[in-house]
């Protein structure tokens, strides 16, 4: 596929406690970690989308002034962006997979319309659900 | 955070209100990690809004003195924690309600009340009809909502309960209650 979404960013409160959560606790892979002076452009990638990047990012000036940036940090920390869905194949293995590993989960995986889904936080405070592939993957 | 900074276009002069709040707002912000912390006994009340939630118990869960607990969830998130608990039990009553054939005792007691007295008058203050209308309500629309992931849809029905309940049913009764009552107080 060479069209379509490549990167989509989050905002986080701290890079490399982002990126030790989306490596070691959820199994991204670093795909870009480049830096220039105080600023950070940092994507992750899940192993089975290799055309898709996840951007670990600071608000933070220059690119913000530090009011807006600020009020970013707070919008974030209170669970207030955009809700986020990772696919998995297995709903309830990931979660004791995850919450070995020390993943704040929000809600337990719960049995819903013929999938199963779960909840957590990454330690920023963007919240993700996350879905159970369904067997039958005609529709998304 | 609906106010001011992130919305407002340069070419406009502030109004009185909008620099009175963004002034207020920066004099009293709270740092992200309080937030953060805040945050965590939001999550644990819509994970488990049945249970019951005193400030002491939700204090512990967000790190947060119990003296300052309340006003900082309300100051972060509009609302006390009492009333926005009391807004995830009519939101998931109302969903199993419409998703489930239980009965409304049924219904009431796995969303957290101990009567079905308490159950029914607090509902018909926050959504106006009783949980029987509703349900009635939902089955005779019978429309197809699947594509939206079960959470967020649950979200979208959330009630928006900008009053206390007890001030909303004493401006519906224009004051014939008595003003004592606590509802929000667990």
């Amino acid at each position: 596929m060479s069209q379509g979404v490549g990167v989509v960013g989050l905002y986080v409160r701290d890079q490399e406690e982002a990126l030790q959560f989306y490596v070691e606790k959820l199994g991204f892979h670093v795909h870009t970690d480049a830096r220039n002076g105080d600023y950070r452009w940092l994507t992750v990638q899940h192993p089975d989308q290799p055309s898709f990047q996840l951007g670990l990012f600071m608000p933070q000036p220059p690119v913000l002034d530090e009011a807006t940036a600020q009020a970013l940090r707070e919008i974030v920390a209170k669970g207030a962006m955009p809700p986020l869905v990772l696919v998995v194949d297995d709903c309830r293995a990931a979660y004791e997979r995850m919450r070995a590993r020390g993943v704040e989960f929000t809600q337990e995986p719960v049995d819903r319309y013929g999938s199963v889904d779960a909840g957590f936080r990454d330690p920023s405070g963007n919240g993700w659900k996350m879905i159970e592939a369904r067997r039958d993957a005609g529709r998304a | 955070m609906g106010d001011g900074a992130l919305t407002r276009t340069p070419d406009r002069p502030l109004t009185g209100t909008e620099r009175g709040s963004k002034q207020a707002r920066e004099r009293i912000g709270q740092p992200p990690e309080l937030l953060r912390r805040l945050l965590r006994a939001k999550d644990r009340m819509d994970a488990a809004s049945h249970e019951e939630w005193p400030v002491p118990r939700l204090a512990r869960v967000s790190g947060v003195s119990e003296a300052h607990f309340a006003r900082s969830f309300k100051e972060a998130f509009g609302v006390p924690p009492h009333r926005y608990l009391l807004t995830r039990r009519i939101e998931r009553a109302k969903a199993l309600l419409r998703d489930t054939d239980l009965p409304i005792t049924e219904i009431a007691f796995q969303t957290g009340w101990n009567s079905l007295g308490t159950f029914g008058r607090t509902f018909r203050d926050v959504t106006g009809e009783s949980p029987g209308e509703l349900r009635a309500r939902e089955k005779a629309a019978g429309h197809q909502l699947e594509p939206v992931p079960a959470c967020f849809l649950s979200a979208a029905h959330r009630p928006d309960l900008k009053t206390a309940v007890l001030e909303k049913r004493r401006q519906d009764a224009d004051g014939s209650m008595s003003g004592s009552q606590q509802m929000e107080v667990s």
